[in-house]
């Protein structure tokens, strides 16, 4: 479960989350969507530690994220994280890319690894690009390898910060099958997206941002159907 | 044509001043190379404003002409009666001379690597250590081996100063027959022969690093 309870966070003087409280229980898919700046890839950032916040606490399963205790490479095996940009390892062919955390961070033996690391490259579909490097592939597919990178560490939850908004159109889909069936399988999920068809039929729960408040949550029926917020009324009407 | 007084005894005397050329410039850029990854890492760590005192030192090493620096430092070494012979004066001195211009080649490399890129890492659960022996080291070394080889061939030819210390090093060596026999067109030809000779290799050994790393990137 992650409790993210009234977080704050500035950059400077600019607050860009101003209280926040969210639950995600386990299983669940919550969505996040809002406009540039509304504080959604920076609440991911903060949920495992690549940033400090300025009050507020984020537990995962009970540990305290941001606890000065909290041994957060440890904490960060639980949650897998894919980026914007896909951030391969350019030095490494696509079966090294997914192989390096199960080796140095887990330890696993380099057969034990490799058999990870191909299984979970061959779910999102690259079982033929496991020598290649990345630099050979499309963005699509680099992508889907930074999702096999962070499934191979068999993470508890992933978040997903706008992993399409990168890529060409006409890439887009393959990368969110990719989403959409880790979701059918069960996992825990939060996505940051501009992608409102995947809000809709894939989140069990979806959350409006606006300047850094979340503004409003329901099911995707409520949301895109009724939304109550006129934030949220305006923004869905300005991306129809 | 070759009408020369050049004996074997000479050239082996030559050789002998290229093994010291070598022995100054091979301990200098090892221990100037070490010096600078650390003082590089460091400098990228604290940011541009902690570092501000160390980047003073290191300025003060780049932009003060080497043959001054020896001079002084011998002076020094003497006047401090640390009792260092040439030879360790001039290691030393080339060391902190290569290590002042390393320390800017690996801020360079390790900021060429990609903020997003190393944030990747980090997510995966490497440490800070891990992130940067698997991820920054590779992709700056690729980023910095051009300059570093330059760093090194200009450190070869720079270790001729060491001759005022009274070491006898290739450039020495040369002079002294130079003077000796009086044919200094072809005792610096065959000099400036054997830099060439000294200095290929390193050069190629870049070039096929570059080249073998560059598929990949």
């Amino acid at each position: 479960m992650i409790e993210i309870e009234s977080v704050h966070k500035s950059f400077g003087k600019l607050e860009v989350l101003k209280g926040i409280n969210l639950t995600v229980n386990k299983g669940e898919v919550v969505s996040i969507i809002g406009g540039s700046g509304s504080g959604k890839s920076t609440l991911l950032t903060c949920i495992n530690g690549l940033e400090p916040i300025n009050s507020g606490k984020i537990k995962i399963d009970g540990t305290e994220v941001h606890a000065k205790s909290t041994d957060l490479n440890k904490l960060r095996q639980k949650i897998g994280i894919v980026f914007q940009q896909w951030n391969a390892f350019p030095h490494l062919t696509v079966l090294e890319n997914v192989m390096l955390a199960p080796r140095k961070v887990l330890g696993m033996a380099k057969s034990d690894a490799e058999a990870i690391a191909v299984k979970n490259l061959t779910h999102v579909g690259l079982a033929e690009k496991l020598s290649v490097y990345p630099n050979r592939m499309s963005g699509g597919q680099q992508q889907r390898m930074a999702i096999a990178r962070a499934l191979a560490m068999s993470p508890k939850y992933m978040l997903f910060d706008e992993v399409t908004s990168a890529l060409d159109p006409m890439l887009v889909g393959e990368v969110l099958d990719t989403l959409k069936m880790l979701a059918e399988e069960g996992m825990t999920m939060i996505c940051v997206t501009h992608e409102m068809a995947f809000a809709r039929d894939v989140s069990d729960r979806v959350a409006f941002f606006h300047q850094g408040v979340m503004a409003e949550i329901g099911t995707p029926e409520q949301l895109f159907g009724a939304p109550q917020n006129p934030e949220t009324q305006k923004f869905l009407a300005s991306i129809r | 044509m070759f009408d020369t007084s050049l004996s074997w005894g000479d050239i082996v005397f030559l050789a002998q001043g290229a093994g010291m050329t070598l022995a100054v410039t091979a301990v200098s850029v090892i221990a100037g190379t070490i010096l600078g990854i650390f003082c590089g890492v460091i400098r990228v760590q604290l940011g541009p404003y902690w570092s501000i005192p160390l980047t003073f030192v290191l300025d003060i090493f780049r932009s003060v002409p080497l043959l001054i620096q020896l001079v002084l430092a011998n002076a020094f070494q003497s006047i401090a009666k640390l009792g260092w012979p040439p030879f360790t004066t001039s290691c030393v001195v080339l060391s902190l001379y290569t290590a002042a211009y390393c320390t800017e080649i690996v801020r360079g490399g390790i900021d060429a690597v990609p903020l997003t890129t190393r944030r990747a890492g980090r997510s995966l659960g490497l440490s800070w250590w891990q992130d940067m022996r698997f991820i920054v080291a590779p992709l700056a070394t690729r980023v910095s081996l051009p300059s570093w080889i330059g760093l090194t061939l200009g450190v070869m030819k720079d270790s001729a100063l060491v001759l005022w210390l009274g070491l006898i090093e290739l450039l020495r060596a040369s002079q002294i027959l130079v003077t000796r026999l009086q044919e200094p067109l072809f005792i610096l030809l065959i000099c400036g022969a054997i830099y060439f000779l000294i200095s290929f290799p390193i050069a190629r050994l870049g070039g096929y690093l570059e080249k073998r790393w560059s598929p990949n990137d």
